[in-house]
């Protein structure tokens, strides 16, 4: 690949923009949320975040906001990610690795089913599995 | 324990965001033999007392995690650094900002990898804290020179705010060519050839 300028830069988001408005607004509203304080770095919420963009983009999903935070304070579940989607509950998923960012795409965002083996924190205890999904 | 010097680097720049600093200059120059690494801000600085006190691991602020007692960013770094026989260098005046300043000898048995620089760059671009992010990258090796520039204003007012999945993964396009132009100059760093 060619270095690319920012002029071509400015001509392939004009290009992705109005292919954008022809296509359904999926996820639109959606907001992932990752943690990365030391602690999510060290367990490696950047791998998170690069499916997570990945996979979004394999789907043709442009419009979910994803963002980061800092330590979500479930350190020992690192890498934890926050997923809002409206008409889901807001849920906080912990050990999000490659493979469990890919399902939060495909499950969560798109086909609107919980990942229930990964929750950690809301939507409601009673939810959660006892071990914590571990 | 950080596993690539590019974690190093996402850890200390986020300091930077943190300290509320209006601008940030990321600077990585690399040799055949050498990554040189300096993170400096405008941010809200140390006084004396706390930076002798910040490469403690059990010094914080305490106003991320009030019962919290560790801080590992710095020390991590300054364990690493030495590990490899590199270098740390930490200047700071309070209200004017900070320097970190370090470097990784690339034929030590005991540097980190590198990692991924572009999805590194890419999460410090779309920091939600990060008001400009100046970052410069040079690679000067036999095989020959090559480097490049962004900045966070410039990008951010071609692509729109930078958080959308669509605007990300643009960015990142962007972002690998980058780094991808320079990969004719990589050089390897064998340990057991030094």
């Amino acid at each position: 690949m060619a270095k690319m300028t920012l002029e071509e830069l400015r001509k392939l988001r004009d290009e992705k923009q109005s292919a954008l408005q022809k296509r359904d607004i999926e996820g639109k509203d959606s907001r992932i949320v990752i943690g990365m304080g030391t602690c999510g770095i060290a367990a490696g919420a950047k791998t998170a975040l690069d499916t997570f963009l990945a996979v979004l983009d394999e789907n043709k999903v442009d419009n979910v906001s994803v963002t980061q935070t800092g330590c979500m304070g479930l350190c020992y579940v690192e890498p934890t990610v926050e997923v809002l989607v409206p008409g889901m509950p807001d849920t906080i998923y912990g050990k999000v690795d490659a493979a469990t960012a890919r399902r939060i795409v495909e499950q969560h965002i798109i086909a609107k089913q919980l990942v229930t083996d990964h929750l950690f924190d809301r939507p409601a205890a009673d939810i959660i599995k006892k071990d914590g999904g571990r | 324990m950080h596993i690539f010097i590019c974690d190093f680097l996402l850890d200390i720049v986020q300091n930077s965001f943190e300290a509320k600093s209006s601008e940030v200059h990321l600077t990585l120059e690399e040799s055949d033999h050498l990554l040189s690494c300096t993170v400096e801000d405008n941010g809200k600085g140390m006084d004396e007392d706390l930076k002798a006190r910040v490469l403690d691991p059990f010094t914080t602020d305490g106003v991320k995690h009030t019962k919290r007692k560790v801080g590992l960013g710095l020390p991590f770094l300054v364990q690493a650094c030495r590990a490899c026989e590199g270098s740390f260098s930490l200047q700071s005046t309070l209200g004017m900002g900070t320097k970190v300043s370090f470097s990784f000898p690339l034929n030590h048995v005991d540097t980190p990898p590198f990692g991924d620089l572009p999805s590194t760059l890419l999460t410090l671009m779309s920091h939600p804290l990060a008001q400009e992010l100046v970052v410069r990258r040079t690679l000067a090796t036999v095989k020959g020179d090559g480097e490049y520039q962004l900045s966070k204003s410039e990008l951010g007012e071609i692509l729109g705010p930078l958080t959308s999945s669509g605007t990300l993964n643009l960015l990142k396009e962007f972002l690998v060519s980058q780094e991808e132009d320079l990969r004719q100059y990589y050089v390897e760093h064998s340990p057991f050839l030094a």
